[in-house]
């Protein structure tokens, strides 16, 4: 089964064997990256809106206390306290849940990050509705959508702690306002020290025979696409499924180059369907090469109370709503 | 107040002189644009022009020198008395001000730290430089850099939320390297402050959350200069200078006018200003040769 894996992204052995993965919530791997960025550049700082823990922004507390900065409940302050600190020629990442950063501090984030393109790395944790009971409050589903749009502004969304790690030491010193999202729950750790990650480079995790749609992910939900894919090769279908962890600038080459070899797109992400990733996806595809798309995600409604299982399934976002989006855009190509 | 000024009696004619000079080119820049605001640009001339001329630790031709003075404006609607200030003290030529606020130009309608680099930042949206300007102190504390940041601030933009949390934090954080300067001159685009949201007792309110405060004439060079002096020697807190000031100062027929806050003279307008504060310079010279 392994050998319809991209062999050269060098993933974990028999990624399906779930059980016997790794388990990390993507801010761990902020947390470990962040830390190793600060141990080699002393102009890493890193704010935090009295979340230190569940930001994992308490390791780097605990290795740097002067390089760590409270502002208490105070997101919009989170947000300038952060660029006069950029300014000045500190590399600031921010942390809060992105309920409140970049939900609550917009304009500021707009007016003294974007317009001013300063390289504060807004980082909010605890996105999608697989933060869970914390319900529709706490549930951000429209991050992507306010921080593509701002000019300036890059946009990455990891799939596994370990390209969360990777994402934080490539932003550390890409020199730009930064958004980088993060999930609350532990999932499978599927990539490992030596799958390439390179912003703005989208990855080709899997290829099955005769490919019929292109499955294009970002963030945790990658796992749930790699799983439908490998369901539909049993009942015949071949997919591709490209991890687009960089939302802005969006590898168009690679994600333009792949569907035009197979003619149709599911994308998938735990963010609203209006404005996310997919969006982007349909922007580039309607400008370069236009083919049927259909879209995992929410669509248009706030989240709920109840587990991330619960959650992900009640609002389409589960093995089986993707593989009924392939064989429904499946159908419109014909 | 020290009873003994930090200026020298010549010093303090020449900034006046200077500050009515700002003033003349402001009013050029305004009529030039047509739009933007009057009343707040000409209340702080004065403060602009000490902080330029005397107060700030800056090089004019090496404006992103690191150990600067840092100033940052947070009520961006007001930089048009920044520009002209800045033009005076040689940053760029001062014909460079009659592009204000025109397609093109590096004088933005409110501050872009990109197109202008010696800006400090960008503003305009209220309520949002006193946290950058605690950003750059702590940062810079974090070095031992010895240079000072000075935020200045509008009065009503304390209704906004932002302001408070920087207050805040500059309190708790005990950032002595950061002086804040607010243009107490009462009004604000639809009224004045004390109708629309109180800020009084703005003193009270600053002290509680750990500032040393003091209250001056924003129009008086002396105790301007006086204000900032004594800051340096406050090692345990911020201040905050609240500078007593008149919306539309230098032009009679407009003090004290909200209704000035937020638009341009008109042209015949400007040449009845321009003639005021040429005697205003007059009247300076005369003292001071006398």
């Amino acid at each position: 089964m392994g050998r319809m894996i991209n062999k050269n992204i060098k993933l974990v052995e028999d990624i399906f064997n779930t059980k016997a993965l790794e388990h990390l919530a993507t801010r761990d791997g902020f947390g470990k990256g962040v830390v190793e960025v600060g141990e080699r550049d002393e102009r890493i700082v890193v704010l935090c809106a009295d979340l230190a823990e569940s930001t994992r922004s308490h390791w780097f507390k605990e290795k740097f206390p002067e390089r760590f900065i409270e502002v208490g409940v105070a997101e919009q302050n989170l947000a300038t306290v952060a660029a006069g600190l950029a300014v000045y020629g500190k590399i600031p990442f921010i942390t809060s849940y992105a309920a409140f950063s970049p939900g609550r501090n917009n304009e500021q984030i707009r007016t003294t990050i974007s317009i001013n393109d300063v390289p504060v790395k807004i980082c909010g944790m605890h996105a999608g509705v697989s933060v869970g009971p914390d319900g529709a409050t706490h549930q951000q589903l429209e991050d992507i959508a306010l921080m593509r749009a701002q000019p300036n502004m890059v946009v990455i969304v990891p799939s596994d702690a370990e390209e969360a790690r990777k994402a934080i030491v490539a932003t550390a010193t890409n020199n730009r306002p930064t958004y980088l999202r993060f999930g609350r729950e532990n999932t499978p750790v599927f990539t490992t020290e030596k799958t390439p990650f390179e912003i703005g480079k989208a990855i080709i995790v899997w290829e099955s025979k005769d490919p019929q749609v292109v499955l294009i992910a970002c963030g945790t939900l990658l796992y749930n696409a790699l799983f439908a894919a490998q369901e539909l090769m049993a009942e015949g279908i071949g997919t591709i499924v490209i991890d687009n962890h960089t939302i802005k600038p969006m590898d168009e080459d690679t994600i333009v180059s792949t569907v035009q070899r197979v003619g149709a797109v599911v994308t998938v992400e735990e963010h609203q369907v209006m404005g996310g990733m997919g969006s982007a996806v349909a922007e580039v595809l309607a400008r370069r090469y236009p083919v049927p798309i259909e879209f995992i995600g929410v669509q248009d409604q706030f989240g709920q109370s109840g587990t991330p299982e619960e959650l992900i399934e009640h609002y389409g976002m589960d093995v089986k709503s993707i593989k009924g989006a392939v064989k429904c855009v499946i159908n419109r190509k014909k | 107040m020290p009873p003994m000024s930090y200026l020298h009696e010549e010093k303090v004619k020449e900034l006046e002189e200077k500050a009515v000079s700002i003033r003349e080119t402001l009013i050029k820049m305004l009529v030039e644009a047509g739009s933007g605001h009057t009343a707040g640009p000409l209340g702080m001339a004065d403060v602009f022009t000490a902080f330029y001329f005397h107060i700030l630790n800056h090089d004019p031709q090496n404006p992103t020198w690191e150990d600067r003075d840092r100033l940052i404006l947070s009520n961006g609607h007001i930089v048009p008395v920044h520009y002209a200030t800045m033009a005076h003290a040689g940053y760029f030529p001062i014909e460079e001000t009659m592009t204000l606020r025109k397609f093109g130009s590096r004088l933005q309608g409110h501050p872009e730290r990109t197109r202008l680099p010696a800006l400090e930042t960008t503003s305009g949206p209220l309520g949002s430089g006193l946290s950058q300007a605690a950003g750059i102190a702590y940062g810079a504390r974090m070095d031992s850099k010895k240079f000072r940041v000075y935020c200045l601030l509008s009065d009503a933009e304390h209704q906004a939320g932002n302001l408070w949390e920087g207050a805040m934090f500059a309190g708790a954080n005990k950032l002595s390297n950061l002086t804040a300067l607010v243009d107490r001159n009462n009004i604000q685009i639809t009224g004045m402050t004390e109708d629309i949201m109180p800020l009084e007792p703005l003193r009270e309110k600053y002290e509680a959350f750990g500032w040393h405060v003091i209250d001056i004439d924003g129009h008086n060079m002396e105790e301007i200069v006086d204000a900032t002096e004594q800051a340096k020697a406050i090692f345990e807190k911020p201040t905050l200078i609240i500078a007593h000031t008149i919306p539309g100062k230098g032009i009679k027929e407009i003090e004290f006018d909200y209704l000035w806050h937020g638009k341009p003279p008109k042209k015949e307008e400007a040449r009845v200003f321009l003639k005021e504060l040429r005697e205003q310079r007059d009247t300076i010279e005369h003292e001071h040769t006398g």
